[in-house]
């Protein structure tokens, strides 16, 4: 009898260990544990990339739609090169979509806004956005601003 | 001059001594195929003394040191209008640090030190001598299955303590002091990565686990076996395993979070 409540306690105790370790997993560390869900790739270059990184959003009117999985330069044109995984369900942006790299409030994490266009044409797997604004580097704006001061 | 330099000599060799003497100790236990009809309960047995009956006091920490860090990371975080980062902040910190080194030191507190004075005992009352009289092999017997449970309790205690510190936390930060409920979530599980964060968190716990149980039992087995001899194993152990949990958790944190 004793060594039965032992091993209820113990086995208890080891069951509680591994639900944490899938809590953790699943509600801290915001592992899916459903299958990764299709995703195709849609690039874009930036002219500056601020402080996008990877496993930063990529939105589209706020919705999350895809996340940054790698981030590059272009050795020619000295750009970045920014590599998203798409959400396969969301496979209709148009061709002349355009992209912005966006911050979450005054000086919160960087994001990619995407807006979609009116093309006919849709974006494949592997396409490079052309159309895009790069993410607002805060010292650019204050030189640009004591600029003009000057040129006043 | 000369009997100075061969003072240093020689407490140099006894330190190398007691090393070797450890890991051959630690070899000889768990080295072999166990009888698993025989080791099973006793085994299960140690589990509940070191896993089982800890629970309590990690459980009841971690809740306020998750509760801690949220008030905390909060009145600091508000200043610059980002509260909602206390998430972030409270699940990497638990994790990545406090969940593996606090876990581990009250560990050699509670477990280590009722391990070390329980086999010190043995030895002192010559019950470890009379197994050997009996033919029954005492670190086979009496030292494996500590040194198993150990290994096996303390990373699931480490998981433990982290959810219920996540959950003082939240209970902190977003039932008192008002942070948005979704943001909290949501930034934690951007900031968190499962490979990189939890499962170097427990990485972490598992090296603690061999380092505490291995100098828990490895004390109590070499212990003088005099009453006085047993006090000293136990402050040594709860000594030894606390400065071995600090000093391999800095070189743990560099060798995984250093950029370098």
């Amino acid at each position: 009898m004793r060594m039965r409540t032992l091993e209820l306690s113990v086995g208890l105790f080891m069951l509680i260990g591994f639900a944490s370790l899938a809590v953790l997993a699943l509600q801290v560390s915001g592992l899916s544990w459903a299958p990764e869900k299709g995703s195709y790739t849609l690039y874009a270059s930036f002219e500056n990339i601020g402080g996008l990184t990877e496993r930063s959003k990529v939105t589209v009117a706020g919705v999350t739609v895809g996340r940054v999985t790698k981030i590059t330069l272009n050795k020619e044109t000295f750009s970045g090169v920014v590599e998203m995984a798409i959400n396969a369900e969301y496979d209709n942006f148009t061709a002349d979509t355009t992209a912005a790299i966006l911050t979450a409030g005054l000086l919160g994490e960087k994001y990619i806004g995407l807006i979609s266009g009116a093309d006919e044409e849709l974006l494949k797997n592997g396409a490079m956005i052309e159309d895009t604004q790069s993410a607002l580097v805060l010292e650019d704006l204050i030189g640009q601003f004591l600029f003009n001061k000057v040129n006043e | 001059m000369i009997a100075r330099l061969r003072m240093i000599g020689r407490s140099g060799l006894n330190v190398l001594q007691v090393f070797g003497r450890s890991g051959a100790f630690v070899a000889q236990s768990l080295i072999g195929v166990p009888n698993l009809k025989r080791a099973l309960p006793l085994f299960i047995r140690q589990l509940y003394a070191v896993g089982v009956l800890s629970l309590p006091i990690i459980v009841v920490s971690g809740l306020f040191i998750g509760m801690v860090l949220s008030l905390q990371g909060y009145t600091i975080l508000v200043d610059y209008g980002s509260e909602q980062a206390v998430g972030q902040m409270l699940a990497l910190s638990l994790v990545r640090e406090l969940g593996p080194v606090v876990t581990a030191l009250l560990f050699a507190g509670r477990a280590g030190s009722s391990l070390t004075a329980e086999i010190g005992l043995m030895k002192a009352t010559e019950q470890i001598t009379s197994l050997e009289m009996l033919g029954i092999d005492p670190l086979r017997y009496v030292i494996a299955p500590r040194l198993l449970a150990g290994f096996f309790a303390m990373p699931l205690l480490v998981m433990i303590f982290n959810v219920v510190g996540v959950w003082g936390g939240y209970l902190v930060a977003v039932d008192w002091l008002g942070v948005y409920d979704g943001s909290f979530w949501s930034n934690m599980q951007n900031s968190t990565d499962f490979y990189s964060d939890v499962m170097n968190g427990v990485i972490k716990s598992i090296v603690f686990a061999f380092a505490v149980s291995w100098i828990a039992v490895f004390q109590g087995f070499d212990s003088v076996p005099t009453s006085e001899g047993i006090g000293r194993a136990t402050t040594k152990t709860v000594v030894y395993s606390s400065l071995a949990v600090l000093g391999l958790d800095f070189i743990l944190t560099a060798v995984m979070f250093g950029d370098f």
